[in-house]
């Protein structure tokens, strides 16, 4: 199962190196790892995701508090989180074809960001499952080339989808 | 009155302006150290000014893991913080092996390694290596300072990371520059470690789940580990398995945490323990591990592990409880703090039957060995040693076959008196930690057990000891092989002895050129009058015991078996 792990982390030098490490050496795999700032200069926020069974997970999460600089780990599993990955995508668009990219674009509420001679660029963020969809219809246009990043999560106060 | 005033505030300022040189020794003292090991070279040549004539007492290995190891054992044999230090490159990955052995048995070290200077790292710079990055996972918690500021908090956390929780080794990489520069005060000295949480308390509900298990259990089995040593809780688990009326088994690095004459006690249990201790362990109906992790080498094959038990598992480290086998009441906190709480919570069970059971175990698969060798069995030297130190020795150890003789035969009674690499499995630390039990103990009798093998990775340090006047003395159990390694190739590779055995020197003629004394004794008569002699000596004294050859640890799980299925069982009953 996947599970979503946030650590927030002391923001030194090391920290990222010690959890890829611990990793690596334990032989947990990582789906995706993502770090960045917080509202805190001091603090680090790094999302997981980790594929694995109840133990497996367990024991990742027990061994990245373990980590002295990690100053907190929550399993974002069983409880409703927003989830979301950001992708940049060039699409190969010659003029003739470009009404109807766009048009899936504007379907996925994705963002038209670069347009070149032959190509455009979009931008798409949401679930997964939508960034998996995207690049599916993408690909009967060809794409170029392809960035995404890893999924970040928050848990949410509300039981719903706003 | 006014310029007078001033010139007192300028020396004030003065005399707080110190070089992170200074800053290090000073947090040193003030943290305690007053014995440190190390070895000098490039980029330490201003912290080793500075300790020219510091008031700690230096001890310099003639290889930085040989001062590692004194340092670690130093640790074990105190209960204090042991400190090392290493010059940048291949200075600090010489401690890579101490660090490991430390790092696996939870010992308490501070190693502080030079590095080259802030504005060349990176650049590979002459004895530059990246330390932190290759020591992060051998230690709790590295770091390294570029800021003279940062010095003295990040030595303090050093200090408290170390030996605090599940202790470990904490590396500080401090460059050159670093230990120059001028810091106008003593910079920020209160910790900052926002990730640092420490548990000492157990849970009070779990703690009384336990008790409530332990006071149904008909056929319960306590495994004690290191852990319990390292808390200084053994009198408080002595209190609880007597409350409770338990029998003891504990691991390698448990032996000393429970007295082993008294008849509750059923030895090591594992790879090696004793079939009493593994047959209890498979038969009981609660398995009760405190300080202890579930090592391989203790469970034997996971699946089979206490088939019929329920597992409570006290422990300091969330991450150690439920890592290898699934525990049924896990308790995370002090041994110390939770044994206490148990032992008012217990009931004395008679436990009959259980008792009854082991007696029987324990009279059928005593621990033998043929008594009427005329070459020397290396059990019969363990059991000298322990006689004639009145089992009251620190006994160090290599790896291997010499080990666990030590552990099987050697009959601990009290806490920090056995000291091996149990984790890493390190050879080549017998000798080392012999000099760094003696100098934490100096009126103790320190004795290293050690094999051929083992010897010849660190015995230059030999000659530490005759500079340090240090009475050490090292039983060489001599068989000529590695000979753990030639009892597995007899067992599972058709006695095809591959690259086991190398020519060793005279042992004997060795401790002499280094200003030790040597004897060597090759008659099972002579053993006695040659542990005397050396029990005397107040040099350090290598005894090189020329013993049988191919003798094998009895009794053994194969590496991949069930605990109850132990080879050598015949032998051991055949010499009944």
């Amino acid at each position: 199962m996947k599970h979503i792990i946030s650590a927030l982390v002391e923001n030194k030098p090391g920290v990222l190196a010690h959890v890829a490490g611990m990793f690596a050496a334990r032989g947990f795999n990582i789906d995706s790892l993502v770090v960045g700032r917080t509202e805190d200069p001091k603090l680090s926020r790094m999302t997981l995701v980790v594929v694995g069974d109840d133990r497996v997970v367990e024991q990742v999460r027990k061994q990245l508090a373990r980590i002295v600089p990690v100053v907190k780990v929550q399993d974002f599993a069983g409880q409703p989180v927003v989830a979301r990955d950001l992708m940049l995508v060039t699409i190969s668009a010659p003029p003739e074809k470009r009404p109807e990219i766009t048009a899936m674009i504007d379907m996925f509420r994705a963002k038209v960001v670069d347009i070149g001679p032959k190509s455009l660029m979009a931008e798409v963020s949401g679930p997964e499952s939508k960034i998996e969809a995207f690049v599916n219809v993408c690909k009967p246009y060809g794409i170029k080339s392809l960035a995404r990043t890893g999924t970040i999560a928050m848990p949410r106060q509300t039981k719903t989808e706003v | 009155m006014k310029s007078k005033s001033s010139t007192s505030a300028r020396s004030a300022k003065k005399s707080t302006t110190k070089t992170g040189a200074q800053i290090i020794v000073d947090t040193l003292i003030e943290q305690g150290v007053d014995t440190m090991f190390g070895y000098t070279g490039g980029v330490v040549l201003p912290l080793f000014d500075r300790l020219y004539d510091a008031p700690i007492n230096f001890v310099v290995p003639r290889h930085e893991q040989g001062g590692c190891h004194m340092a670690d054992a130093y640790a074990r044999a105190s209960g204090k913080v042991g400190v090392v230090v290493a010059t940048s490159g291949p200075g600090a990955c010489n401690l890579v092996t101490g660090l490991a052995t430390a790092m696996m048995d939870s010992v308490p070290l501070v190693a502080l390694t030079g590095q080259v200077r802030t504005e060349l790292i990176g650049n590979d710079a002459f004895q530059e290596a990246d330390t932190t990055g290759i020591t992060r996972p051998i230690t709790k918690y590295n770091s390294i300072v570029k800021d003279v500021k940062d010095l003295a908090r990040t030595l303090r956390e050093a200090f408290y990371i170390a030996s605090t929780g599940r202790p470990g080794p904490v590396l500080i990489d401090i460059p050159v520059d670093v230990a120059v520069n001028k810091c106008g005060s003593a910079g920020s000295v209160a910790m900052d470690l926002p990730g640092y949480k420490l548990r000492a308390k157990g849970h009070a509900k779990q703690i009384s789940t336990a008790a409530q298990a332990i006071n149904k259990s008909k056929r319960p089995v306590l495994y004690v580990g290191g852990g319990v040593i390292i808390a200084n809780a053994c009198e408080e688990l002595r209190a609880m398995a007597e409350e409770a009326h338990l029998p003891v088994t504990t691991t390698l690095l448990g032996l000393g945490s429970y007295d082993q004459n008294k008849p509750e006690s059923l030895d090591m249990l594992g790879m090696h323990g004793t079939a009493y201790a593994n047959y209890a362990v498979q038969e009981c109906d609660l398995l009760i591990a405190v300080g202890a992790r579930f090592d391989d080498r203790v469970t034997g094959k996971l699946a089979t592990f206490a088939p019929g038990a329920k597992i409570v598992h006290i422990d300091i480290d969330p991450s150690s409880i439920s890592k290898n086998v699934h525990v049924d009441i896990p308790v995370v906190g002090d041994a110390k703090v939770i044994l206490r709480e148990l032992a008012g919570q217990v009931q004395y069970q008679e436990r009959k039957v259980w008792f009854k059971k082991i007696a029987e175990w324990k009279k059928k698969f005593a621990l033998r060995y043929d008594q009427d060798s005329a070459t020397i069995k290396p059990q019969y030297v363990v059991e000298q040693i322990c006689r004639l130190t009145k089992g009251e020795a620190i006994i160090t150890t290599g790896v291997g076959q010499n080990q666990m003789w030590a552990a099987q035969f050697y009959k601990f009674t009290k806490p920090r008196q056995l000291i091996s690499s149990g984790g890493l499995g390190t050879m080549g630390y017998g000798l080392p930690a012999a000099i760094g039990a003696q100098i934490a103990r100096p009126d103790a009798t320190v004795v290293d057990i050690d094999g051929d093998h083992s010897f010849n990775m660190t015995m230059t340090e030999l000659a530490t000891a005759v500079e340090h006047s240090l009475p050490i003395k090292v039983c060489i159990l001599n068989n000529g092989y590695m000979g753990m390694v030639r009892q597995w190739q007899e067992l599972f590779y058709g006695k095809r002895y591959s690259k086991s055995y190398l020519s060793n020197p005279d042992y004997a003629t060795v401790a002499r050129a280094l200003g030790a004394v040597g004897i060597t004794v090759d008659k099972t008569k002579d053993v006695p009058a040659a542990v005397k002699a050396m029990l005397k000596e107040k040099k350090p004294c290598v005894v090189d015991f020329r013993i049988e050859r191919e003798e094998n640890v009895w009794p053994m799980v194969a590496a991949g078996k069930s605990l109850s299925e132990m080879d050598g069982l015949d032998i051991l009953e055949s010499m009944a």
